[in-house]
């Protein structure tokens, strides 16, 4: 294919782009809505993870250490613990820090208090808080931990429990593990369904608008012009619905994320859908106008192609 | 140069629309084919076009089996052939001036010899005033006109004309079987297809008459006789 014939085939897509007004006017329209779920669903994926993420964060795990346990032991195992691929984070709790926490929780508590009072000396033992990056690697750590116990044979124990092994904790942990997980493959879905179908329109719309032409690619064949040259101007005509789409979509997102992230980063825990946007404009530029121009190019070929068979 | 092989073509349904056809065509000549409607005029030259194949017997246009010629070669082969309609098949939106270059372009001519030859053709149909006027700013005739100047533009061996003068008043009928014989003159063989009495006996041309899918006459120099 040479220079010349790129060239008419470009000219003849503009012209007919420009033309058939209304009926790019249209596809464009359509196309734009295709690549609005798209973009929709990126965001809502994007809120999703994070707020599910963040109930997921609400999970922790404690480790009680006996009242003798030494601080340098504690730290040590801290260490072991720090450098397991599963955690995120570990917080050292002293005992003495236990017990201020204890005395805060309880200040309305007169008969604790004094009760603590009596006691005369700390029964709190020290606590290490863990964080991992997965809620199902809890169990793994808490085993982890549990097995480094039992190593430490002739010295004294340090752990004297960890809440992970109290059915109810670990109960509360594995709901909240299956709650967030369906709850995320339960989103996927809808949003796998909402473009599929949005697809399927968008394909139609371009399918309409090609029909429309079937008579003039019968007659272009009568003329005896190639496969390939009829059908080249129409891609060029897809892409540009794709392109141009794809842009009023990116440019249709800056205002309504800009809303939405001033209404709603608080309620979804943070995020900010209009500081994603701006963060990932280039990522999102490229998904959404490429899935435009892919879609408008694919959907073109197919339709020219039922009519290239004379 | 264009030979039908005992062709024949049956519909699904049982329906005939050519039976058995035979008869050549040579360089240069001007044929007429007669017929009522449905006595498998369009049929004939559909076939010449690749445009339906036929149940049996076959079309070669320069020794080539029209039949064979794969899809994706179709359109180097159909160039060899000028085409005219009844309903002018122009494209609706493209002007006069775009319709002829495209053919060019399909043919793979440059812009130069597009330039040149393009407002040359359309002034040999007498439209050289009309060249940015898209089809349905033109009259019948005209259309007819810019369909014939397409028709020609690339040079080819034949010109197939199906009922080209259907839808045109005496007078644009008159033009356009002039401009036809006045190709014909310049050495392009012409099939026309018509059911036009005045114009057959006019020309003084062999005619071919069909009836329901069999030729039935093939004269010389021939009338309308139905």
């Amino acid at each position: 294919m040479n220079w010349v014939t790129v060239k008419r085939i470009f000219r003849t897509g503009f012209l007919s782009f420009w033309r058939n007004g209304f009926v790019s006017f249209a596809s464009v329209l359509m196309m734009t809505f295709t690549l609005f779920i798209i973009g929709l669903a990126i965001f809502t994926g994007v809120i999703l993870s994070t707020t599910l993420q963040q109930f997921r964060d609400k999970a922790d795990m404690n480790v009680y250490f006996t009242t003798d346990a030494q601080e340098s032991a504690i730290l040590a195992l801290q260490q072991q613990v720090n450098a397991l691929p599963e955690v995120q984070s570990t917080q050292y709790i002293s005992a003495t820090d236990a017990l201020a926490n204890f005395r805060e929780l309880h200040q309305n508590d007169q008969l604790t208090l004094q009760a603590l009072d009596q006691l005369g000396q700390n029964p709190l033992g020290a606590v290490l808080n863990v964080k991992a990056k997965d809620i199902n690697s809890y169990g793994a750590i808490a085993n982890f931990l549990q097995g480094q116990e039992a190593l430490q044979t002739g010295q004294p124990q340090i752990i004297d429990k960890i809440n992970y092994f109290d059915q109810q904790h670990q109960d509360a942990i594995n709901r909240l593990a299956q709650i967030t997980t369906s709850a995320k493959w339960i989103g996927l879905i809808i949003i796998i369904i909402f473009v599929l179908v949005t697809i399927a329109i968008s394909f139609n719309t371009l399918r309409l608008t090609i029909y429309s032409s079937r008579e003039e690619i019968a007659v272009m064949r009568l003329v005896g012009a190639g496969q390939g040259y009829i059908r080249a101007p129409f891609l060029v005509e897809g892409v540009m619905y794709g392109l141009i789409a794809g842009i009023v979509t990116m440019l249709l997102f800056y205002p309504l994320t800009w809303w939405l992230g001033r209404s709603t980063a608080s309620f979804f825990g943070g995020i900010s859908v209009f500081s994603y946007y701006i963060e990932h404009f280039a990522l999102l530029f490229l998904i959404i106008v490429g899935s435009g121009v892919l879609l408008g190019l694919i959907a073109s070929y197919l339709a020219v192609r039922r009519y290239l068979k004379i | 140069m264009i030979y039908y092989d005992r062709v024949s073509k049956i519909y699904a349904d049982n329906s005939v629309a050519l039976e058995d056809v035979s008869f050549s065509v040579e360089p240069g000549e001007f044929i007429s084919i007669v017929g009522h409607s449905g006595a498998g005029k369009t049929t004939l030259i559909k076939m010449l076009l690749a445009e339906e194949v036929p149940s049996s017997g076959a079309v070669f246009f320069e020794s080539i089996n029209v039949h064979e010629v794969p899809l994706r070669r179709l359109g180097e082969f159909r160039r060899k052939i000028g085409t005219v309609f009844q309903d002018f098949k122009l494209l609706p939106s493209k002007t006069a001036y775009e319709n002829i270059a495209f053919a060019m372009e399909a043919a793979g001519r440059n812009e130069e010899e597009i330039r040149s030859d393009v407002p040359h053709v359309l002034e040999l149909v007498d439209l050289g005033d009309k060249l940015n006027n898209f089809p349905d700013e033109l009259s019948g005739g005209e259309q007819q006109r810019v369909a014939i100047a397409r028709a020609i533009v690339n040079q080819p061996d034949v010109i197939i004309a199906d009922e080209p003068t259907g839808n045109l008043d005496p007078v644009n009928t008159f033009e356009v079987v002039q401009i036809l014989k006045k190709i014909n003159d310049l050495g392009t063989t012409i099939i026309l297809t018509t059911h036009n009495k005045g114009v057959i006996d006019s020309l003084k041309k062999r005619v071919i008459t069909m009836d329901r899918g069999r030729v039935i006459r093939d004269d010389r120099e021939g009338k309308y006789i139905l």
